[in-house]
């Protein structure tokens, strides 16, 4: 698990992986034995374009610190192009939450084909280790369900 | 020009070519102009009004207006003309029961503005070179345009109308769109701090009376997310800051592409939050990222949500640009 070593603060983290590409990418890096961290949650989709805004949107009110999602590579959905549309709306959609002021690295997309069983660990390495340095997502929670700081969660720094 | 207009309904009304006229009524007071459907000569004469206080679109109406029988008569403002044509590229109006006239506008006034200049009682607007020209209870008085003009209408678009069957005055022509985004240009300067708590407090006030949603001419689905109950959004009060953050951004985005920037959400407001400033920075982004677009320019066009180029910006660029 990528843990805050000066907060101990355990990031809760949401990737949501197409069926086609990178779920058997999660899927090749676990039979080849590469550690990714387990407090990354997959969510399978038939396709990143089945994503809708409010999929990460409440993903995040849910009490995800991070929301990372993962598609074919643009070029080779499943669906032919179902991921070009992905990749427009997602930009909005970042561009958007930055707009309000949301931290814009709690959100990203990445492509990972089937093959790629090695990058999908280092990318969630490194998405989680960026999620742990940034802290608790407070910008967009929803209160009501915020838990009770169970083990990891950290009341705020500030 | 408001006898112009029904002069011209009387006529189309009386050689069959419309049935019923859509255009603006007064409410209780001179100023809570709304959309009204005409079906006579006397009602015309009566209630019909086309002054400083007509900013409501009509065309969502016609969606409704358009499936019955017959046809009907639309005044369509040059931004209710892009709608309007929008509405067409989406295929929700049936073209061939409105007789669309494009009339001219010089901008609409902002009763809120108004009385924030300390005038009240107002019972009648006309326009008289650069000002308005109120008639209230205690008197006249004037107000210079640029002082009272609705916020859309200082940075006006267009006063060309897209599609028209036919033009009362004269062509208008499209507006440079500079000013349109200084406000969003602003706003992306400031620190993402700065920027949260500049929405929070906006957003904080809305009272999620779904007016934004209602008024708002690409809002037209027969069933909205935000009505039904499994989204978790459909009650009519926002319980937590989260519930407000997603509606505006959910609302924002289901209108992307095919907001005309029209800015009747930001008009209906009750808490006058600049729903504008959400819609503008999607449109602003289109342009930048995917070429310069007008929704309801051309019902052609295609929606850039709805489309896409092998080449486009990674959704990283979001995190390299404005690094500021
Ligand atoms: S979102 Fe607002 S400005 Fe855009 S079309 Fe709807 S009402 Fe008009
Ligand atoms: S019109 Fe204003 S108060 Fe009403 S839901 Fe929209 S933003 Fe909220």
């Amino acid at each position: 698990m990528q843990v805050n070593e000066q907060t101990g603060f355990v990031p809760t983290i949401v990737a949501f992986c197409c069926n086609w590409c990178s779920y058997a990418g999660a899927d090749l890096s676990g039979t080849n034995r590469l550690q990714y961290p387990a407090n990354v949650k997959i969510i399978r989709v038939p396709c990143s374009c089945r994503v809708n805004p409010m999929f990460i949107l409440r993903a995040f009110g849910r009490g995800a610190d991070g929301v990372i999602l993962c598609g074919c590579h643009p070029g080779d959905c499943h669906y032919t192009t179902g991921n070009y549309y992905t990749r427009r709306r997602m930009t909005l959609l970042c561009s958007m939450l930055d707009y309000l002021g949301i931290e814009r690295k709690r959100t990203r997309v990445e492509w990972v084909s089937a093959a790629e069983g090695a990058k999908f660990a280092k990318t969630m390495r490194s998405f989680a280790e960026e999620i742990a340095a940034l802290g608790p997502n407070r910008r967009l929670e929803d209160l009501r369900v915020r838990k009770s700081e169970p083990e990891g969660r950290v009341p705020d720094a500030e | 020009m408001r006898n112009k207009l029904v002069e011209r309904a009387k006529e189309l009304l009386a050689d069959g070519t419309v049935t019923r006229v859509i255009g603006w009524k007064r409410g209780e007071f001179s100023y809570d102009v709304t959309p009204a459907v005409f079906e006579t000569a006397e009602e015309l004469e009566k209630d019909f009004v086309y002054d400083g206080f007509c900013g409501a679109n009509v065309s969502k109406y016609l969606i409704r207006e358009s499936a019955k029988e017959g046809k009907i008569l639309a005044f369509l403002k040059p931004c209710d003309a892009f709608s309007f044509n929008q509405l067409l590229a989406e295929h929700r109006i049936r073209r061939e029961n409105v007789y669309a006239v494009g009339i001219p506008c010089e901008g609409m006034a902002d009763i809120g503005k108004i009385r924030s200049a300390g005038i009240d009682g107002v019972t009648g607007i006309r326009e008289e070179g650069e000002e308005f020209v109120l008639s209230t209870l205690y008197g006249e008085e004037r107000i210079a345009k640029k002082d009272a003009l609705a916020e859309r209408c200082l940075v006006c678009k267009s006063k060309r109308h897209p599609v028209y069957d036919e033009l009362i005055g004269e062509e208008g022509e499209d507006l440079p769109d500079d000013a349109r985004f200084e406000a969003v240009d602003k706003l992306e300067k400031m620190t993402a701090e700065e920027r949260f708590q500049f929405w929070r407090g906006e957003l904080s006030r809305c009272i999620r009376c779904n007016a934004c949603r209602n008024v708002c001419p690409a809002c037209t689905c027969e069933n909205c997310v935000f009505d039904n109950p499994d989204s978790g959004l459909s009650q009519k009060a926002a319980a937590d800051p989260f519930e407000e953050s997603m509606y505006h951004i959910i609302r924002a985005f289901h209108v992307a592409g095919r907001c005309t920037d029209c800015g009747e959400c930001s008009r209906v407001c009750p808490e006058n939050i600049p729903l504008h400033l959400l819609n503008r920075k999607f449109i602003k982004d289109i342009d930048e990222l995917y070429g310069a677009y007008r929704a309801g320019e051309n019902a052609e066009n295609k929606n850039p949500l709805v489309s896409f180029r092998e080449e486009d910006a990674e959704p990283s660029v979001v995190h390299e640009r404005g690094r500021a």
